[in-house]
């Protein structure tokens, strides 16, 4: 199976880097974009063939890793194949 | 032989953990060796176990390029199991820039360096207020002391939440503060956005302390200053 995970900031934690792309869009000329939040997105490719068993596994490694959950939120979606 | 060496005669041993990526790694060296006396102990990231020591320096540097989060995975690479393990049972652990990010990602010390609010890479002269001179790090220090010490980071700009931010300013455990030159606060004096002006922070035993700046970098009159130098030579009298 295949799990994708979300990592983003948490609401509240100032994102630089999401401001600077928000300002970036506005002197393109793209109006009407009140906010930007930056984060990463990462697919792992597992063995597991239970979704459930899957999706805990990676919440696991969210917790352990792949996120830093003082400053981030995760969020993990488990496909097939 | 150094006056600083253990009255025992057995001079003091510190070990400065390196990882792929480590660049402060030599200076720290160079620094320990000046006010030790005797040579550190240099260990590779890939060893299970550390050497006993009476000091743990993690470096500053790229450890793992950076991957995920600065040092995320220098935090879990098999020696930090060992210096978690160490630090636990008492042995004091020094964290600088890097190996700061590196000790709040494996849990020694609470929060996290984020991206400086600025989002430039900063290497400039800073100035420090010494907030805590009650530690072995920094009993070379006078409380309040402003010193000046370079930052060279790009991910230097301290968050905690609400509660472990009043817990480190009710237990004392603040042990610098980023200042103008005359102490004061504001006008650019914070170089990275850090919550709280915070520069370094201790452990609730006060037997860690990790910190952004580079004391080592301003450890020898020929660098330019050495208002650092007093961190190790207080470390030696403190342990050695």
């Amino acid at each position: 199976m295949k799990a994708t995970v979300h990592v983003t900031l948490k609401q509240g934690v100032l994102d630089p880097q999401g401001k600077a792309v928000q300002h970036a869009l506005e002197s393109l000329d793209f109006g009407g974009v009140d906010s930007v939040r930056q984060g990463k997105f990462i697919e792992l490719e597992l063995t597991e063939t239970d979704p459930k068993k899957a999706k805990a596994a990676v919440e696991e490694m969210c917790k352990k890793l792949l996120a830093n959950t003082v400053i981030e939120d995760y969020r993990v979606d488990i496909t097939e194949g | 032989m150094s006056i600083l060496q253990k009255a025992s005669g057995t001079p003091m041993k510190t070990a400065v953990i390196v990882f792929p990526g480590s660049n402060c790694d030599r200076d720290v060296q160079v620094a320990l060796r000046e006010s030790m006396g005797s040579e550190p102990m240099m260990v590779w990231h890939g060893d299970a176990s550390l050497p006993d020591a009476d000091l743990i320096v993690v470096p500053g540097g790229f450890s793992y390029g950076d991957y995920l989060r600065s040092g995320a995975m220098a935090a879990q690479s098999p020696v930090m199991r060992d210096v978690v393990a160490k630090a636990k049972s008492g042995v004091p652990v020094l964290g600088i820039c890097n190996g700061f990010q590196v000790l709040t990602e494996c849990g020694l010390l609470p929060g996290v360096l984020m991206r400086n609010a600025n989002l430039k890479f900063l290497c400039i002269d800073v100035f420090l207020r010494t907030e805590a001179a009650n530690t072995a790090f920094t009993q070379g220090y006078d409380q309040g002391q402003i010193i000046r010490i370079p930052i060279a980071h790009h991910d230097g700009n301290y968050f905690a939440d609400d509660d472990t931010l009043k817990r480190l300013n009710d237990e004392d455990r603040i042990a610098f503060r980023y200042v103008n030159e005359d102490g004061s606060k504001g006008n650019g004096g914070n170089p990275n956005g850090s919550i709280d002006d915070i520069a370094g922070i201790l452990n609730n035993t006060r037997s860690v302390l990790g910190l952004m700046p580079h004391p080592e970098r301003m450890s020898d009159a020929a660098m330019g200053g050495d208002d650092g130098r007093a961190m190790f030579d207080g470390l030696v009298a403190a342990l050695g």
